[in-house]
């Protein structure tokens, strides 16, 4: 009854075309993101921030990343981890050897060196396709752990090969809190989504889309399949990179090449599976699910009052997790996203049937 | 009927011209020796039993295929081995026998993707999405709605294609290769599978299309009465073979093509 666009009539088709067309979803957002700038910090804890806000944005960035090129384009990659990993080693290296770059450039530059890196293991992608192309991107993931943990310029030569940063400052203000953390990082996903949104809903997305759906049609109107899938891959590879040196820096602090192993690859590609494939929103819902739930699994037998041992909870935790994606990907294939736009057309009419 | 281009299409003003033109398949030949032209202006019928070339035929003006044998004459410039991008580029559209649309897509997206070589600005002007960037998208948005508004398909222009209506889908395919303002139309019979009523539909969008953008076109359909009806001229091939080529009247007279369709008593 409340939520509906009758009587909102749009008479540009700039207005057509804006993020949010209907009111009440532009509302929202703005009340959403003014919440979390400056309600959120009223109440949150440190356990709040660290184990759950700034891990899910970060892993939301990384998942709008490899939504680009997997959701929107269509090729399916398991490099993910690898190329957070690049993003990280570039941004710890850059600030070893210049210290006094500023903290937003050397974001910038480990989404510059990951674009480049994701150019290079894109372009079989131009021959291969499907299953091969994700064997192929397991390759590089592997390649890349290997560099880091092997090439030891990367790690400044550390005996541990463990690195850690020192501290962070965004134009002399220490990034030093979680408070201050999560509302750089929250800053940084506003910036970068809109970004995406940008890119998804223009002429490039509707490239990658085109591709993903049928190559052999895009390329009669004219979409080069070289151009729309590098692209992809570059731009992608960009929001992992970035992802991954804002989670070596803003929440490891100190890690080691087993931060970002195929494991971390399945997580973000989970993520966008759980959330739903070519929608930016899916990109979040699937970090929350893969933050929260394993959170909320640990939780549980000490909510239900029941004595466990912490090595069952956590193995009963596995098993409960994996069985709710299985469960979950029978009843909505389609992801957490399409759940969501199913309510909003329920919304539309209710409360009335029809 | 189309009274415009009656006087343009003047044997002289040819468009496209295949000479020769060979293409075979291991040791199936798919095409073999077929000359012709396309005229400016034209619709242009080519017709012939199943596994005829017809298809193949079309791929090759289109780059899919390169023939092994003949030569291509476009716009006046004989034309070197190409990508389906290159014909693109080079004003030529064309819609498939089974929809290919982008499935996941709304109509309205399928119709602006056809304007990406229209569409200029770059990766950066694109991810702010001001200024010039946005002022192209909206210019595009407006050529693409004249094109919904001319297929009368406003009412679906938000809905993903692939829960659409074979009909309409065809229709929104049409949209998708007219976004492209082609010099060359190839429409893979544009029919199949309509029923009546969308078949006359679709040829009054046809000979609109001709008449009001005087695009030039080359279909292939198997309704002999939409056939006869809609082309000035039509090509038919048996077996990778030119039988006959002329005017409606003509070739539904020809002896060889009666017997192709009706089977030869020996």
């Amino acid at each position: 009854m409340f939520y509906r666009e009758v009587g909102q009539f749009k008479t540009s088709y700039d207005a057509d075309e804006a993020i949010f067309p209907i009111a009440q979803d532009r509302w929202s957002v703005i009340v959403l993101i003014a919440f979390a700038s400056l309600g959120v910090p009223l109440f949150a804890g440190q356990y709040l921030y660290t184990e759950v806000l700034i891990p899910v944005l970060i892993l939301s960035i990384a998942a709008i990343g490899l939504n680009i090129l997997t959701g929107y384009c269509g090729q399916l990659s398991l490099g993910s981890g690898g190329f957070m990993a690049v993003g990280a080693y570039a941004a710890y290296n850059l600030a070893l050897r210049l210290p006094e770059t500023n903290i937003i450039l050397v974001f910038l530059f480990a989404g510059v060196m990951a674009m480049l890196v994701g150019l290079l293991f894109g372009l079989p992608s131009l021959r291969i396709k499907g299953f091969y192309l994700a064997v192929a991107t397991l390759a590089s993931q592997f390649f890349l752990e290997w560099a880091f943990a092997r090439v030891k310029w990367f790690t400044n030569y550390a005996p541990s090969g463990s690195v850690a940063v020192g501290r962070i400052e965004l134009f002399g203000i220490p990034i030093d809190t979680p408070g201050k953390t999560y509302i750089f990082v929250l800053a940084i996903t506003v910036v970068l989504t809109l970004a995406a949104k940008n890119l998804v809903r223009g002429r490039i997305g509707r490239m990658w889309m085109a591709i993903r759906d049928m190559d052999i049609a895009a390329e009669i109107i004219g979409i080069r399949p070289l151009h729309a899938k590098l692209s992809a891959f570059a731009v992608s590879s960009f929001y992992i990179g970035v992802a991954g040196a804002l989670w070596a820096f803003l929440r490891l602090g100190s890690w080691e090449p087993l931060a970002f192993d195929v494991n971390r690859s399945f997580q973000v590609l989970f993520m966008i599976i759980i959330g739903g494939l070519g929608t930016l929103l899916g990109s979040f819902l699937g970090a929350a699910f893969i933050v929260l739930v394993p959170i909320f699994l640990n939780q549980l037998p000490s909510w239900l009052g029941i004595a466990m041992s912490t090595a069952m909870i956590s193995h009963i935790e596995f098993m409960l997790f994996g069985a709710m994606i299985v469960l979950f990907l029978i009843a909505e294939p389609h992801g957490l996203a399409r759940l969501w736009a199913i309510g909003k057309e329920k919304l539309r009419l209710w409360p009335f049937p029809y | 009927m189309r009274a415009p281009s009656e006087h343009e299409i003047a044997a002289g003003n040819v468009l496209l011209a295949v000479e020769d033109v060979s293409l075979a398949f291991g040791g199936v030949k798919a095409v073999a020796g077929v000359s012709f032209d396309i005229r400016k202006g034209e619709i242009r019928a080519i017709i012939g039993p199943n596994g005829a070339g017809k298809t193949s035929l079309l791929n090759i003006i289109n780059g899919f295929y390169q023939p092994q044998h003949g030569r291509i004459t476009f716009k006046g410039r004989p034309r070197a081995a190409m990508r389906p991008y290159d014909a693109a580029l080079g004003g030529i559209a064309r819609t498939f026998q089974n929809v290919a649309l982008f499935k996941g897509m709304t109509a309205l997206d399928n119709i602006m993707a056809g304007r990406t070589l229209k569409m200029r600005r770059g990766l950066f002007w694109q991810l702010l999405r001001i200024g010039p960037a946005l002022a192209e998208e909206i210019e595009q948005r407006r050529r693409v709605e004249e094109i919904i508004d001319f297929l009368k398909i406003q009412h679906i222009r938000k809905i993903q294609v692939g829960k659409l209506p074979y009909g309409l889908q065809k229709r929104v395919e049409l949209g998708r290769a007219l976004a492209m303002e082609p010099d060359l139309l190839l429409l893979d019979e544009p029919m199949a599978g309509m029923n009546l009523e969308e078949k006359e539909d679709m040829s009054r969008f046809i000979l609109d299309v001709n008449a009001h953008y005087g695009t030039t076109i080359a279909l292939i359909e198997h309704d002999m009465g939409v056939v006869m009806d809609l082309s000035d001229r039509v090509l038919v091939l048996d077996h990778g073979v030119k039988i006959a080529d002329g005017t409606p009247a003509e070739v539904q007279a020809d002896q060889a093509v009666i017997d192709a369709y009706l089977g030869l008593s020996h």
